[in-house]
């Protein structure tokens, strides 16, 4: 019987690789390089590849690594942003009651890549902290302070917490922080 | 400003599913714009390639 192709499955990641370098590289030119990169090495290494392992986990992992050591490779400190993240295409502004998406974005592009990168990983792509670490090398505990760090300053830039004066002023948007709001006591 | 530190765990809590919330729409919307073709043409690319390596071995 023939086991089926493990590069088979990598076509069904690209959508998210390719989102997950949009968030890390917030350059859209870049994140396609990037994205073409991994999809090189990926396909070209398959028989690395531990079946039955998470294949998103190691795209990732590989993606990262690519962007990583470009930038050591082209010496610059900072990445070029050109703003394919917080312009990105289909974003809709917020009628449903999320806080204004564009200053939540532009927020999260000014965050180091670590603590973006493990914000992304933990907040929105559902990697647990431990397979987040091992995806960037770090301990449990360092993913876990990355991510505090990245809240912590995303709620001082954008006035999250409850005792600052808010920038919200829609009511939408008030309704939806009051009712999630833990029950005072 | 002057919270309870009691409150400050839920409050931690409250921003934390906030921020994951926009953070999820945000990398979703990402996930649904349709691929730039150069991906297609790579994957036919590293495809043929494999072909032409089996054919020769």
């Amino acid at each position: 019987m023939m086991s089926s192709d493990p590069r088979n499955e990598l076509v069904e990641h690209l959508p998210a690789l390719r989102a997950f370098a949009l968030s890390l590289t917030r350059n859209s030119a870049t994140a396609d390089d990037m994205v073409q990169d991994a999809v090189v090495k990926a396909w070209t290494n398959i028989d690395k590849f531990e079946p039955g392992s998470k294949m998103r986990a190691w795209l990732f992992t590989i993606l990262r690594n690519t962007y990583y050591s470009s930038l050591r490779k082209s010496n610059r400190e900072v990445a070029d942003v050109d703003g394919a993240f917080t312009e990105g295409l289909s974003v809709k502004p917020d009628h449903d009651g999320r806080m204004q998406m564009s200053d939540f974005k532009e927020a999260f592009e000014t965050l180091p890549d670590e603590q973006r990168e493990a914000l992304i990983l933990v907040g929105a792509s559902g990697f647990t902290y431990e397979e987040t670490a091992s995806m960037t090398g770090v301990a449990v505990g360092t993913v876990k302070s990355r991510v505090n760090r990245g809240r912590e300053k995303l709620t001082e830039l954008l006035n999250l917490s409850e005792g600052d004066p808010m920038e919200l002023t829609d009511s939408a948007t008030m309704a939806v922080i009051t009712s999630s709001a833990p029950v005072k006591r | 400003m002057g919270l309870m530190s009691r409150s400050d765990d839920k409050e931690k809590e409250r921003v934390a599913t906030l921020i994951d919330q926009n953070l999820k729409t945000i990398y979703s919307d990402l996930v649904q714009e349709e691929l730039p073709d150069r991906f297609k043409d790579l994957l036919a690319v590293l495809k043929a390639q494999d072909a032409s390596q089996k054919d020769s071995q």
